[in-house]
C-alpha cells in the first residue's frame, strides 16, 4: 500500500525522465553543500530547470541567490528547490558564512 | 589594547610551548582539548550576548555563533569518541579559558551599545586570534585525518564568523 502510494507521487517525476530527451523537459540539478563550502555548479542549465540544494553540511546555510530571485535556508540535512525562471547568470551565497559564493549559467 | 597581553600569552602557550614545559607541538589530544574550548567560550560569548543585547543584528550574531560551535563541538566530541581519544587539558586552554573568564567580566559591566560593540570587537580579534592558532599550529600538528579535517572545516567557519563580525562592527560603529 505504501509502496503503491510512492509509485503514484513519484508518477510525475517519472513522466519528467521519460520525455528528457525532448529539449523543453525541465531537469532537476543538484548542489550540495558540504564542509563550508557549496558543491560544482551544475552545466547545461536552461531556464525552467530547477536546482535541488541539498544540506550535506553540519551547519545551517542559505542558498541565497543575489538577485533576489531565491533564498532558502536549510537546516543541516535539509534540501529545497528553486525553479530558474529568468537566463543569465545567477550569483548566489550562503547569508551566514558570505564567503560560500556559487554560480550557475542559465540558457534561454 | 586591552586585548593585546592575553593574546600575547596565548600565541606564548601555542607557539613557543616549551616555555610551559611541554612539546611545542601539541598532541592530538590536546588539540582536541583546544579546539572544543574555543568553541565553548564563543558559545558562552554568545550566550551572554543573548542575554544582555536587545540588538536584532547582533542577536542574529549571536544565535549564529552558537548554532555552528555547538554543530562543530558535537562532531568534535562523536569524532574524539570514535577515535578513543581523551582531550587533554593543556596551557593553551587554560589560557583561553583564563582569557575568556576576564572578557565575560569585563563585558558583563557594559549594556546597550557600548555592550554590543565591545562584544563583537572581541569577536573580531577572538576569531582572528583563533585562525591563527588553527592555521600555524593546531592544522599543522594534527597526526589524525579526520581530526586535520574536522579543523578544516572549523577553519572555514572561524574565518567566516571573523568576517561576519568585521561587517557587524562596521555597522555598529
Amino acid at each position: 500500500m505504501d509502496h503503491q502510494r510512492r509509485l503514484v507521487l513519484l508518477g510525475p517525476a517519472l513522466v519528467l525522465i521519460s520525455q528528457a530527451p525532448a529539449a523543453a523537459a525541465p531537469k532537476v540539478h543538484t548542489v550540495r553543500m558540504a564542509k563550508m563550502v557549496f558543491g560544482p555548479a551544475p552545466t547545461g542549465v536552461r531556464v525552467g530547470d530547477v536546482i535541488e540544494w541539498v544540506n550535506a553540511d553540519i551547519f545551517q546555510h542559505t542558498a541565497t541567490a543575489r538577485s533576489g530571485a531565491f533564498d532558502v535556508d536549510l537546516k543541516p540535512g535539509a534540501k529545497a528547490r528553486t525553479v530558474l525562471r529568468a537566463a543569465g547568470v545567477v550569483s548566489y551565497y550562503c547569508r551566514y558564512h558570505p564567503g560560500m559564493t556559487g554560480r550557475v549559467v542559465v540558457a534561454a | 589594547m586591552h586585548l593585546r597581553i592575553p593574546l600575547a600569552i596565548l600565541s606564548a602557550g601555542l607557539l613557543a610551548g616549551a616555555a610551559y614545559a611541554q612539546p611545542a607541538r601539541p598532541s592530538d589530544p590536546q588539540i582536541a582539548h583546544i579546539a572544543y574550548t574555543a568553541g565553548q567560550i564563543d558559545i558562552a560569548a554568545a550566550e551572554q550576548a543573548l542575554a544582555k543585547s536587545k540588538t536584532p543584528k547582533v542577536r542574529a550574531f549571536a544565535e549564529e555563533m552558537v548554532r555552528d560551535h555547538k554543530a562543530v563541538n558535537v562532531q568534535a566530541l562523536a569524532l574524539v569518541k570514535k577515535l578513543g581519544v581523551t582531550p587533554q587539558a593543556n596551557p593553551t586552554s587554560a589560557a583561553l579559558s583564563d582569557e575568556a573568564k576576564a572578557k565575560h567580566a569585563e563585558l558583563g559591566r557594559l549594556d546597550g551599545a557600548a555592550f554590543d560593540r565591545a562584544y563583537v570587537a572581541n569577536e573580531v580579534a577572538y576569531h582572528a586570534t583563533v585562525n591563527g592558532a588553527l592555521s600555524g599550529t593546531l592544522i599543522p600538528s594534527a597526526q589524525n585525518a579526520e581530526l586535520k579535517d574536522l579543523l578544516g572545516t572549523g577553519l572555514k567557519l572561524f574565518q567566516e564568523h571573523q568576517k561576519h563580525a568585521e561587517h557587524l562592527a562596521g555597522e555598529l560603529r
